[in-house]
């Protein structure tokens, strides 16, 4: 049995499986429309998250499987003091598959220990989101066809978001990668990634504060919001939530292909006067997202039916 | 000063150079406390290369202890391992793969800092540079913290 706790726990080879798994049931939706038939995934969800938990769901939903779950620590029974443990031995027993959020790090892999079903970390505090780095980057493959020769920019809080620290571990992978580090000097990058990923496998990069002076150089735009929940300090908080804000004349600087990547939700980082260019692609990651997440769920069940036999 | 003896053993191991001040600890660390063999604890011997140290000796067979957590304390610390009262083996102190209940995890975001009753479990996960990362969160441990 498998679980999903980093992105890095599938080989590049899998991961290209699993994409190319998700871009069949995007061509061929009714091929997989019951191939869950009986099956339900469990969305353990210790801390709110709309969106995430909504993709798990509807992906389980698209395979004809069902959905049972909880979607804040409050209405489950860690109120009453059940340890994650517990509680994934108990959901064993209803559920095929899980998706966990919870706000503590390393809780997906503290469930994963004592599950007798697949666990999937659907977010673990400021550690890892895999669903999110695998959405990001059939996002990338589906609509540029590759997840090599690519410079990609990251702007926004590149210190505290972890979509931002996994997709440079993730695309780290993959040939002839560069990146534009672009953030406030507060919001660097921290420096075991620096270390640990771009210097020690030599990967091309430079950091930059001013967004205008390299949109023309760009593939990719990962956009990021900076998230209050991460300070401890309103005031700084506020110092630095608009620092970068995309817009129309900054996209007019950009390459006419390239694409605009956001793992949302987004507070005033991009203008909505962007949502209608064609470059502005977010959207379109999130059905990605749901297409990620159902090769995802068939994978872990073992219900792939590309695999070879 | 005058010069304490403490006996030779017969058979076990002798733990030198441990800095002084830690054999505390460690004794505690290497579970000596749930043997029932002969153990002195030496504290502050005078050490030409230290100036003070501590000496642990052991008497008991040495495979009965597991010693792999010495090398994450302090690989400076040396194993003679005794037989017939002669030392018949100097080991050497490797980085331990795995350390279990030892340290903790001083990340406030961490599982563990919740969950009381998972163990602590830090991995090697850079040998040439000793980094220890909690196997939860993977926050590195500071060892100056």
């Amino acid at each position: 049995m498998r679980h999903l706790m980093s992105p890095l726990d599938f080989t590049v080879e899998e991961l290209e499986h699993l994409m190319d798994l998700a871009t069949d049931i995007e061509h061929h939706r009714d091929a997989y429309a019951h191939i869950c038939d009986g099956k339900k995934i469990a969305t353990l969800f210790y801390e709110p998250s709309t969106r995430t938990r909504l993709s798990f769901e509807t992906a389980m939903l698209n395979l004809g499987g069902s959905v049972i779950g909880f979607s804040s620590a409050a209405s489950s029974s860690a109120a009453k003091g059940e340890s994650v443990s517990d509680t994934i031995r108990m959901v064993s027993c209803y559920a095929d598959i899980c998706a966990m959020r919870h706000p503590k790090e390393g809780a997906p892999l503290v469930a994963s220990e004592k599950s007798r079903i697949p666990v999937i970390n659907a977010g673990d505090g400021g550690h890892q989101h895999p669903t999110q780095t695998i959405t990001d980057l059939h996002t990338i493959r589906s609509l540029k066809g590759r997840l090599t020769n690519l410079t990609i920019g990251l702007c926004g809080d590149l210190k505290f978001g972890r979509t931002v620290h996994s997709l440079i571990h993730a695309l780290a992978r993959y040939e002839n990668i560069s990146f534009i580090l672009i953030s406030p000097d507060e919001l660097r990058i921290p420096d075991y990634i620096r270390e640990e990923v771009l210097d020690a496998r030599q990967i091309p990069y430079k950091e930059v504060s001013n967004l205008d002076d390299v949109m023309n150089e760009m593939d990719i735009l990962y956009m990021t919001r900076v998230q209050r929940e991460r300070f401890f300090n309103e005031e700084e908080y506020i110092r630095l939530k608009d620092c970068y804000i995309l817009d129309a004349a900054k996209m007019s600087l950009a390459k006419d292909d390239m694409l605009v990547l956001h793992p949302l939700p987004r507070v005033n980082e991009i203008s909505t006067e962007v949502d209608d260019d064609p470059r502005a692609v977010y959207f379109q990651q999130v059905q990605y997202g749901v297409y990620a997440r159902m090769a995802l769920i068939l994978i872990l069940l073992q219900l792939d039916p590309l695999a070879a036999s | 000063m005058g010069t304490l003896n403490v006996g030779k053993i017969e058979e076990g191991f002798v733990l030198d150079h441990i800095p002084a001040g830690k054999s505390m600890a460690i004794y505690h660390d290497l579970g000596l406390n749930d043997f029932d063999c002969t153990v002195a604890i030496i504290k502050n011997a005078r050490s030409n290369l230290m100036g003070k140290k501590d000496i642990i000796k052991v008497e008991c067979p040495i495979d009965e202890v597991n010693l792999d957590i010495l090398g994450f304390i302090d690989r400076s610390i040396t194993v003679n391992v005794i037989k017939d009262s002669e030392i018949v083996e100097k080991r050497t102190l490797r980085l331990p793969k795995k350390i279990s209940n030892i340290i903790r995890c001083k990340n406030p975001r961490c599982i563990t800092s919740i969950e009381q009753e998972l163990k602590q479990v830090f991995l090697l996960t850079d040998e040439e540079r000793a980094i220890y990362r909690c196997k939860y969160c993977e926050e590195k441990y500071d060892r100056r913290s």
